[in-house]
């Protein structure tokens, strides 16, 4: 069943997720295309995360599919949807602690691995403009970096491989209020100079109606509510999201 | 006892030390990357001393050694790949399995070693140039122990160089410190597995080697090694390089000093029990990796 749009980018079909026997997302779908911006909002623990790593393949589906293009990717490994072009900011920032900056950022030029990429293998000098502190900071080791600066880091990481579609796992959690701004900042430039796609999970909702056009809210591993956040009030989905 | 005797057996304790580095380190790369326990690695061991054997027979010339020393290192290490890709890369998540499955093939490995070369094992000649020794300050040095210990620091140095300045090494460090996140970055974490798993290979090839040139090459000898070898790993911290070689060090060093005054069996007891009194002290092992990968299963 592939689906024949030519903007089409990303596209969940049913997709079921589970942890052992328990199972954690219950038929997710929804589409991005090409140079979309979106949320997923939730309470902790619906599934976002959870979510998130679905479409990264670090976790298998128990049911559904996911398309890539286009193409079925459902089935394949995580390494392989890097390589295809879906970049992944984890949560918690998962640098290589014992790694220099500069090492980790060229880890990421694996991704680079793909079908039909003729470019050069190198750091694109993007990841640098957007984050000039990663170039005074390249031959320290990330794991002795402050949270903003590895999250800075985690996110050239995730660049240094050109993706198509970004996707981030709370960006902004434990990161002081200024580097949340050249956080967001950043993410704006990559949106509208390399058309970069991104699918943001967030708690902090200000950030993400600031930058999102499009939500999606989750409630025990299922959407429960989608829209556009210029035509929906913040404080409407708040109610939603917060105890 | 006087200093030259002591110095001497200083010195044998190095050259031991040296083999059991050579032994152990691609346990301990192996398993500080996969958690696999490969019980077959004493054979692969045994598989480069049968290497040299068939080597140095077809070159017995003075530079046969080298010609050995790379067939093994090659062989063992084309033969670790193809036991990874076949079997370990089957068995990652199920780590009990992973050890009855290369126990199974270590029992292979020997009767084939009994059907081929016979139950009483072959010897490999050394080079006429490893014959005699060098004099410093009335302390004769075996030119054979000597070349051990060169090859060892050889490899110790090699594969810190491959880990520090190769593309190959950043990915083994990365995926070391946190798989999925690697996986995530497009890193084929199953090929840097079997990379490690035939360097790992490769490098106990080397040490069979050296095991040839010490004595004669049986099908059960890589048993009597793997012991000790796991003993390095596990007192070095289960998947330093850092701390299997000081490890490698100190059970070598312990080994050699203690028979001085207590026959070699006694000598084994002595360790064993270093090591068991060590691990009560600190449990971690000589340098504690952390790996945010292991911590995340």
């Amino acid at each position: 069943m592939a689906v024949e749009m030519p903007n089409q980018l990303l596209n969940l079909r049913t997709v079921s997720t589970a942890y052992g026997k328990g199972q954690v997302l219950w038929e997710i779908a929804f589409d991005l295309d090409k140079g979309d911006a979106a949320t997923i909002l939730g309470r902790n623990g619906v599934g976002k995360t959870t979510l998130l790593k679905t479409i990264m393949g670090q976790l298998p589906v128990l049911g559904g599919h996911i398309y890539w293009h286009g193409d079925e990717v459902t089935a394949m490994k995580a390494h392989q949807r890097s390589r295809a072009g879906i970049g992944f900011v984890p949560q918690g920032r998962h640098v290589f602690p014992h790694l220099t900056v500069r090492e980790n950022l060229e880890v990421g030029l694996s991704a680079l691995a793909r079908k039909g990429f003729s470019g050069p293998r190198k750091i694109p000098d993007m990841v640098f403009e957007l984050f000039p502190k990663l170039t005074q900071i390249a031959d320290r080791k990330a794991g002795v970096l402050s949270g903003g600066e590895q999250q800075q880091l985690a996110i050239g990481r995730a660049l240094a491989g050109q993706p198509e579609l970004l996707l981030l796992d709370e960006p902004t959690e434990g990161i002081q209020p200024n580097i949340v701004q050249q956080i967001e900042d950043a993410l704006m430039r990559v949106r509208k100079e390399l058309g970069v796609a991104i699918l943001i999970v967030e708690q902090n909702l200000d950030f993400a109606w600031s930058f999102a056009d499009r939500f999606f809210v989750m409630q025990r591993g299922r959407i429960i509510k989608e829209g556009r956040t210029d035509t929906s009030p913040a404080d409407e989905v708040a109610s939603l999201i917060h105890v | 006892m006087d200093a030259i005797f002591l110095t001497g057996q200083l010195f044998n304790g190095f050259s031991v030390a040296s083999l059991y580095v050579l032994a152990a380190l691609g346990l301990a790369l192996s398993f500080g990357l996969m958690r696999v326990i490969n019980m077959a690695h004493g054979e692969i061991l045994m598989l480069g001393g049968y290497l040299a054997y068939m080597a140095m027979s077809l070159f017995p010339g003075p530079l046969g050694l080298f010609v050995a020393m790379i067939f093994a290192f090659l062989g063992a290490g084309i033969f670790g790949g193809f036991l990874e890709i076949s079997l370990v890369s089957k068995l990652t998540a199920r780590p009990l399995d992973t050890l009855l499955a290369t126990w199974g093939v270590s029992l292979i490995m020997q009767q084939a070693a009994r059907d081929l070369f016979g139950a009483t094992g072959v010897s490999v000649t050394a080079p006429a140039w490893l014959d005699g020794g060098l004099t410093l300050a009335g302390l004769q040095l075996p030119t054979l122990r000597l070349f051990i210990l060169v090859s060892a620091i050889g490899v110790l140095l090699g594969m810190a160089a491959i880990l520090r300045y190769t593309r190959i090494g950043l990915l083994v460090r990365a995926v070391n410190q946190d798989r999925p996140t690697a996986a995530a970055m497009g890193v084929n974490v199953r090929l840097v597995d079997c990379f490690v798993f035939a360097l790992g290979a490769a490098v106990a090839g080397l040490g069979g080697v050296v095991l040839a040139l010490l004595g004669p090459v049986t099908p059960s000898v890589g048993q009597s090694y793997i012991v000790t070898a796991f003993l390095v790993v596990i007192l070095g911290g289960l998947g330093s390089i850092v701390g299997t070689t000081i490890a490698a060090l100190i059970i070598g060093l312990i080994t050699a000093l203690s028979q001085i005054f207590v026959d070699v069996s006694f000598a084994q007891v002595l360790t064993l029990l270093f090591v068991i009194v060590f691990l009560q002290f600190r449990p971690q092992g000589v340098i504690a990796v952390k790996s945010r990968a292991l911590d995340a299963e």
